[in-house]
């Protein structure tokens, strides 16, 4: 776990600057399970470089980059939500995208497509508005096609 | 005798927080203020919480992720085409760019993005500066509005409206376009587009010179804007700034002319640089963008292959059946075509195993891709590194010291847009 002192030669000794974006792979069912691949760039001699590291499952902890790039933060801080690595150092881990206190890792392959149901109360649902009639409204498993179709309906209908 | 020398800051925010400084003892208990999610000038459900001291900010705590919608995770799962559609999403004020950058963005995982016939990629830049003076347009309408101005977003989405105008002709849809496909673009220039647009840039240069005439040397914008929430090119560069937050600090970093793609090279522009990396040139960078923006589309339509109506049949697409739908015709009465368009179809293009990062100069900065594949139609993990997002980390780092008002002369310089912060 060299990364920060790989990235500190790369910014002072070879001119990479500028912290593209740190993105993070899941080899679900592989060992290592993560790979976190640094974007660097030199502003000045127009070089990209790519760096990747491999951290196990059951470590999921890598030295922050923050020391080096502040942009890293945010970067750092997305991963740990979105797939449950942690960033030893960080000044601020917390969820960024998810909200605080949700139980998952969304971005891991094991978590399904369809998501899952958290302990969370419904904030972000509410229920369905009484329908009150308008220019474009169906009555969904009307009996006919009259009732199906989108027309003009007042609430008696 | 002694002599008294007055020595005047400029800067509001320094004056009232040397204000503050003589005041220390009768200040009294910092307050916490919540704005938005759901605030005008937070443009869309950005939400910071403010601690305050009196009126002066001490501390900024941006909390994202309102309109996160999972499209990565989303991405994994379908084809690589069917994901056209979510780009639009994204920096939902400029589609069409977001297009590009996606197709461009796969063709380099397919390594063909060096064979795209050149109408294709002289429509490409058509369409990436169009978005880019749409978005500077409402970037800066906004931001005047913010701050008081109200004409000039009046003003602002007239021009607006004939950009849309133009994308509808274009793809049939005037927001979400999804006009790119992998290989090429969905359909050539419709007739008579070409003079539809050279109209439109005369009248948008009318627009953007009213613009300015309201706006560059007003008194009172400029002392709203003015010598406000500098950014310095270390800060700009370490905080990861990109587009014309980046150039509006003074550092000259354009992808376009950094790493040219498509046919940048042949074109000529130049890039605005800011000298103090303040609101008021960010802005200043902004309003020339746009002006060369029109420059590089003139050339466009002037030099695109095949001419404004493609009277030579100049292909638009890459000549590739596994990689581009076959015209409908030959479907119905051509068996290798049938296949292509099946398999294309079900299980779309199929990529090689491979990862590419691929970094687009959007208008509100470097839209980037960084997709690993596996083979197959499918991307194994697609991360996409949106400007937004990362323009939003320096708040923490330039709020502290500025005035509760001047938070949303900030975030209009700042130019964000919600749906590609949070993705």
């Amino acid at each position: 776990m060299r990364i920060v002192e790989v990235c500190e030669f790369a910014k002072k000794e070879l001119g990479f600057d500028y912290l593209v974006d740190i993105s993070s792979v899941d080899n679900y069912g592989e060992d290592p399970r993560w790979t976190m691949i640094y974007h660097l760039r030199g502003l000045v001699n127009h070089c990209e470089l790519r760096l990747k590291t491999d951290v196990s499952e059951e470590k999921s902890e890598l030295p922050t980059v923050t020391t080096v790039w502040k942009t890293a933060n945010w970067h750092e801080r997305e991963i740990y939500d979105m797939m449950g690595v942690r960033f030893r150092g960080h000044p601020d881990l917390r969820r960024i995208l998810m909200w605080e206190g949700y139980p998952y890792f969304p971005l891991r392959k094991d978590f399904p497509l369809a998501g899952k149901p958290s302990e969370l109360p419904g904030v972000a649902f509410t229920k369905p508005a009484p329908l009150e009639g308008g220019p474009f409204v169906s009555v969904p498993g009307g009996k006919d096609a009259i009732e199906r179709e989108p027309r003009v309906r007042t609430p008696e209908d | 005798m002694t002599e008294v020398q007055e020595m005047k800051i400029r800067d509001a925010a320094a004056q009232a927080a040397q204000a503050a400084e003589g005041l220390q003892d009768v200040q009294g208990e910092k307050m916490v203020l919540n704005m938005g999610p759901s605030h005008p000038a937070t443009h869309g459900v950005l939400r910071i919480v403010l601690e305050l001291d009196g009126e002066i900010i001490t501390k900024a705590d941006p909390d994202v992720g309102y309109l996160h919608r999972g499209d990565e995770k989303i991405a994994e799962n379908m084809t690589y085409t069917q994901f056209i559609p979510y780009t639009d999403r994204l920096d939902y004020l400029a589609p069409l760019a977001n297009n590009v950058a996606y197709a461009l963005a796969v063709e380099k995982l397919l390594g063909i993005e060096k064979d795209l016939p050149p109408r294709c990629q002289y429509i490409r830049v058509i369409c990436a500066e169009l978005a880019r003076i749409s978005s500077h347009l409402l970037g800066v309408g906004a931001f005047a509005m913010d701050v008081g101005a109200m004409t000039v977003f009046l003003y602002i989405f007239t021009e607006r409206e004939k950009i849309y105008n133009l994308a509808e002709s274009l793809s049939g849809a005037r927001f979400t376009t999804s006009y790119t496909r992998i290989g090429g673009v969905m359909r050539d220039l419709p007739p008579g587009w070409a003079e539809q647009c050279r109209k439109f840039l005369k009248e948008v240069v009318v627009t953007i010179d009213e613009v300015e005439t309201l706006l560059t040397r007003n008194r009172i914008w400029v002392d709203r804007v003015r010598d406000l929430a500098v950014i310095s090119k270390e800060d700009a560069i370490d905080y990861g700034l990109s587009g014309p937050n980046l150039r509006g600090s003074g550092i000259e970093w354009d992808l376009r002319k950094a790493q040219p793609y498509l046919c940048y090279q042949d074109l000529e522009f130049d890039l605005p640089i800011g000298s103090v990396g303040d609101c008021y040139d960010r802005y200043l960078v902004r309003m020339e963008e746009m002006r060369q923006s029109v420059r590089i589309l003139h050339q466009c339509l002037d030099k695109i292959p095949g001419g404004a109506d493609n009277k030579t049949n100049e292909p638009i697409n890459v000549p590739d059946g596994k990689i581009v739908l076959p015209t409908k015709p030959s479907v119905m009465t051509k068996m290798e075509e049938l296949i292509h368009q099946f398999m294309l179809v079900t299980e779309g293009v199929n990529c090689p195993p491979g990862e590419i990062y691929f970094g687009h100069e959007n208008p509100k900065g470097e839209l980037g891709f960084y997709i690993h594949s596996r083979g197959g139609g499918t991307p194994y993990r697609m991360k996409i590194r949106a400007p937004s997002f990362v323009n939003l980390s320096i708040l923490p780092k330039i709020f502290p010291g500025c005035l509760i008002s001047d938070t949303v002369a900030i975030l209009g310089s700042l130019d964000f847009v919600m749906g590609e912060c949070d993705r």
